[in-house]
């Protein structure tokens, strides 16, 4: 990042601050990155902003009804205080928003509820319970016109007007800068376990996950990892073999019913493993934060790719990138969720994996990589050319100007 | 109420039947329909109390159909109405006197299902209902289920963002779309998501879906199904006071428990459905919940003995649980025929439609009670107590002069309740022409203005389905000014590092 003068660097106090600070760029010409806590700055297009608009002094919870399950918080707050918060009174974000901190390096729970939003992030539970924005109910905003509006509210059931926290969910800070942020929370589950099967290959994984998805087990998190991905991971490295886990989640008599129904189902595959409660949990949450990949482990040096596709492409997908550049992979959303790890070049890739994603009907972003390799290439898949003129014109309806993080996900948005 | 539509353009009328000629060189036979008497059913939608004949319905059958209907209608300065099943009960789809109303009908193929994916790929014209009807051989169904789903289709879903009972665990239309391919006034056609997760780039399949027809129309979906779950049982709850009822839900939500489906009644609802349906409803209470749990057996079995405990210490007058599909439906036949229930009671209902924070309940109760009075008309509830979404029915008689007004100003007034105490005007049936100028009791000017600069990014001429959703139309080149004064507050007081 560029050093910057510190007069265009602002730290708002309050939503009317943020307003002001984005009219004061307005009015003089300049441009923002829009940060959070800053967890995620290293994610996106390297573009060259004048100034930085820091949200971090917009922080705290300032509504939390657990049986209203809904919270509202100040879109700076640190995302491990709501968690702590919400796990205090036996709730979760059930969306389980991934932590990048292993992906990028740095600190684990650092990240911001907006950022959480503005990035879409979520976890393994994706498949049953949702992303982000499944669960971001209401926003106070300021746009790049330097103008303070609302949409939603603080109630699951609204379809009053657009949503436009939809929209705003995964703009990556390109529309407008979240000043207020109401989520829905949920209870957590009572208990949890895991069944893993042993040894399979990417492409039997694939279908066994598709077969175990349309089962009654109501599984909530299906994960393929390769052997020499399992390795890195505590909880299963000792298989010595490829893992394909599966996590259920709910009352206890539940978990042990759908348990024996899923070790039916998977019992023609050969060896099967079980995970306890505690060992569970970590498993699932190596797997939301892709710890195999780890900027501080062996595939540190690597360039990192999350590809988004129907399950069914899922090992399609990772046989490609493999074949062509041996890349580690680790699947998760019953094959739907690439992970790619690649050698690094200085490309990152690029053309190969967005092609290979669009072939098979999805999308990938480049989430590590160097700065100049991110300044040099598409990180998100290019859209095509009608739809990418109209997420030119919905972003010049939030900020005509380009004032917020432009660049940040293609050259001028 | 008198409700004030875009002026009519005359010189488009004057050129109707030029027009009628190109939009037949376009869809060819019966297609185009122009005559008065054929164009007689589309005049209104659900809401019955508003209608108009359109200039002309066209009923396309393909994409490039719409496609070309569009680019033909963006060229001219035609305004275009969308239309699926016509149920919306918020005016969506009433039509323009000087516009197209577009019909989707004809699209009614399914196209593909993948069960592998757990996607279904439909034309808009697809019922909701055969959507669940086309996978429930392999026991999946797609969970969004407004009551209306004989009837509607999967393109008014999409554009209502419409739900059901089942919203509460298993979300509304947005949460179960992962796909579209949309058309856009200009006759362009893009693809939103597809069979994956989470769109690359900007959500507008999020966008689109609730957006009642303004952003484009709407020609294939991807929607996921879920594997039907193995049981279902119910309990049906009677409390002596709303109060009760209120906190029972908060209660079974705040153990942990997320229903399948929770449902409540006012006393006067109980009343309308016993009669009709004689579902064995207790009589003698002033709420009625249901509690419908669904999963694996056991997991039922034993969620179903804590609600049942919850409910004790909630002082519940009576509790039955359903011991068997036949009873669990019967407890269910009262709550699915409280519309018609309703409608026999009186000549004329009108459905409400607004949410709630739910431990508001039995103040928004009382106030409508108070409400009830002072317009002189009744009301009925029925509640999705899970989510706070309320469907007040206000009873009146169409024949009576100034009942019908009446009984808008009264759901109004329930509207404006349900804002204030934190909630909103509609949680399902969307805001159409309905609610459309009571939206600044809820978004200031420049709340509505942003989203407006979002339906420019579509619709740049106004052209499709104007005059629905928005109180006032403004241009996009004045919507798109900037007021910026160069140097202006120079030094801000605000934090730098
Ligand atoms: C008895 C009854 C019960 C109901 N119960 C429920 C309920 O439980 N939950 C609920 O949410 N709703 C309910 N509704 C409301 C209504 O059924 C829904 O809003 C439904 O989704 C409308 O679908 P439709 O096909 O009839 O759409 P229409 O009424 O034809 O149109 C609705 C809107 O969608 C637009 N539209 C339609 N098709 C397309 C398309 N292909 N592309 C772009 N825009 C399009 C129209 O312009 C219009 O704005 C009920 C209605 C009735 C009459």
């Amino acid at each position: 990042m560029m050093a910057r003068a510190m007069a265009d660097n602002l730290k708002p106090r309050d939503a009317k601050e943020v307003e002001q600070a984005i009219q004061w760029a307005l009015g003089n010409d300049k441009t923002f990155e829009v940060v959070g806590r800053g967890s995620k700055r290293g994610i996106g297009r390297a573009a060259q902003w004048d100034g930085t608009l820091d949200l971090s002094s917009l922080s705290g919870v300032t509504l939390y009804e657990p049986e209203e399950l809904v919270l509202s918080a100040r879109a700076g707050t640190p995302i491990a205080e709501i968690e702590a918060l919400v796990a205090s009174r036996n709730q979760q974000l059930a969306f389980e928003p991934m932590d990048y901190a292993a992906l990028l390096g740095g600190a684990t729970g650092a990240g911001s509820i907006g950022g959480v939003i503005a990035a879409n992030l979520s976890g393994p539970r994706r498949i049953k319970a949702g992303a982000a924005r499944d669960h971001f109910l209401g926003v106070s905003a300021v746009s790049g016109r330097g103008e303070t509006f609302k949409s939603g509210g603080r109630v699951v059931k609204n379809v009053t007007g657009y949503d436009l926290c939809k929209l705003l969910a995964g703009s990556w800070g390109t529309l407008a800068a979240m000043t207020d942020i109401t989520i829905k929370t949920l209870p957590k589950a009572e208990t949890e376990a895991t069944i893993l099967a042993l040894n399979l290959t990417d492409a039997t994984a694939s279908k066994v996950m598709a077969s175990a998805m349309a089962s009654f087990a109501d599984v909530s998190g299906a994960a393929h990892l390769p052997a020499a991905v399992a390795m890195r991971i505590a909880e299963i490295g000792a298989t010595q073999a490829a893992v394909t886990a599966f996590r259920l989640e709910g009352v206890a008599p539940s978990v042990a019913q759908r348990k024996s129904v899923l070790e039916s189902l998977l019992a023609p595959f050969g060896s099967l493993g079980t995970l306890g409660e505690a060992a569970s949990r970590a498993l699932w949450q190596a797997i939301r934060d892709v710890t195999p990949f780890a900027a501080n482990g062996v595939a540190g040096k690597r360039d990192v790719w999350r590809i988004s596709t129907a399950p069914t492409q899922g090992a399609i997908v990772g046989e490609a990138l493999a074949g062509a550049t041996d890349a580690e992979l680790l699947y998760d959303w019953a094959g739907g969720l690439i992970w790619a790890a690649m050698p690094a070049t200085n490309d990152a890739q690029a053309p190969l994996v967005h092609a290979t994603a669009a072939a098979n009907g999805g999308h990938a972003t480049l989430i590590r990589a160097p700065i100049a390799v991110r300044a040099a290439v598409d990180v998100f898949t290019p859209e095509q050319p009608v739809l990418a003129a109209l997420t030119k014109r919905v972003r010049g309806g939030f900020d005509p100007q380009g004032v917020l993080n432009a660049g940040r996900m293609w050259a001028g948005v | 109420m008198p409700l004030l539509m875009p002026l009519f353009d005359d010189a488009v009328l004057k050129r109707r039947a030029e027009i009628v000629a190109a939009l037949r060189a376009i869809v060819p036979g019966e297609g185009v329909i122009a005559s008065e008497r054929e164009m007689r059913p589309f005049e209104s939608d659900g809401l019955t109390a508003y209608r108009q004949l359109p200039m002309v319905v066209v009923l396309p059958e393909t994409t490039a159909q719409v496609a070309a209907v569009l680019d033909f209608c963006h060229r001219e300065g035609i305004k275009v109405v969308p239309r699926g099943a016509g149920t919306s009960l918020s005016g969506g789809a009433l039509p323009l006197g000087d516009g197209v109303l577009l019909g989707l009908a004809k699209f009614n193929r399914i196209r593909e299902i993948d069960y592998d994916n757990r996607v279904v790929v439909v034309e808009p014209g697809v019922t909701n209902l055969a959507v669940s009807q086309a996978v429930a051989e392999a026991g999946f169904y797609y969970a969004p289920d407004p009551s209306s789903q004989i009837a509607c289709t999967i393109g008014g879903n999409v554009a209502e963002n419409s739900g059901g009972v089942h919203c509460l665990k298993y979300g509304m239309t947005a949460n179960n779309v992962l796909g579209c391919e949309l058309v856009l006034m200009t006759g362009e056609i893009i693809r939103l998501g597809g069979k994956h997760l989470d769109a690359g780039g900007y959500d507008l399949l999020g966008i689109v879906t609730g957006s009642e027809g303004l952003l484009g129309v709407v020609t294939e979906v991807t929607v996921r199904i879920l594997k039907k779950p193995q049981t279902a049982r119910a309990a049906l709850i009677g409390f002596a006071a709303s109060e009760d009822g209120g906190e029972c839900v908060a209660k079974i939500i705040g153990a942990g428990i997320i229903p399948g489906g929770m449902e409540m009644m006012d006393r006067p609802a109980i009343a309308a459905t016993e009669e009709f349906v004689h579902a064995g409803y207790p009589l003698d209470v002033e709420a009625l919940l249901i509690v419908e749990l669904d999963g694996p057996q056991d997991e039922v079995d034993h969620l179903l003995e804590r609600v049942q405990d919850i409910a004790k210490t909630c002082r519940a007058l009576t509790c039955r649980v359903s011991n068997s599909e036949d009873e669990r439906l019967l407890f269910w036949a009262g709550r699915k025929a409280a519309f018609p229930a309703v409608g026999r009671i009186s000549p004329d209902y009108y459905c409400m439609d607004g949410t709630i924070p739910r431990a508001r309940l039995p103040h928004v109760l009382n106030r409508m009670r108070e409400m009830s009075a002072k317009y002189g008309l009744r009301v009925a509830n029925v509640f999705h107590a899970g989510d706070g979404n309320l469907h007040p029915l206000i009873l009146y008689d169409a024949n009576k002069p100034g009942e019908l007004e009446n009984a808008e100003k009264f759901g109004a007034d329930i509207l404006r309740l349900c804002v204030e105490v934190g909630g909103v005007l509609t949680g399902e049936h969307g805001v159409g022409v309905e609610k459309r100028d009571l939206m600044p009791v809820m978004f200031s000017e420049e709340d509505l203005n942003q989203q407006q600069r979002l339906k420019c990014a579509f619709d740049g001429k106004s052209l499709l389905n104007p005059g629905k959703v928005f109180p006032t139309l403004h241009r996009c080149a004045e919507l798109g000014r900037m007021h910026v004064h160069a140097g202006k507050m120079s030094f801000p007081d605000i934090p730098r590092f």
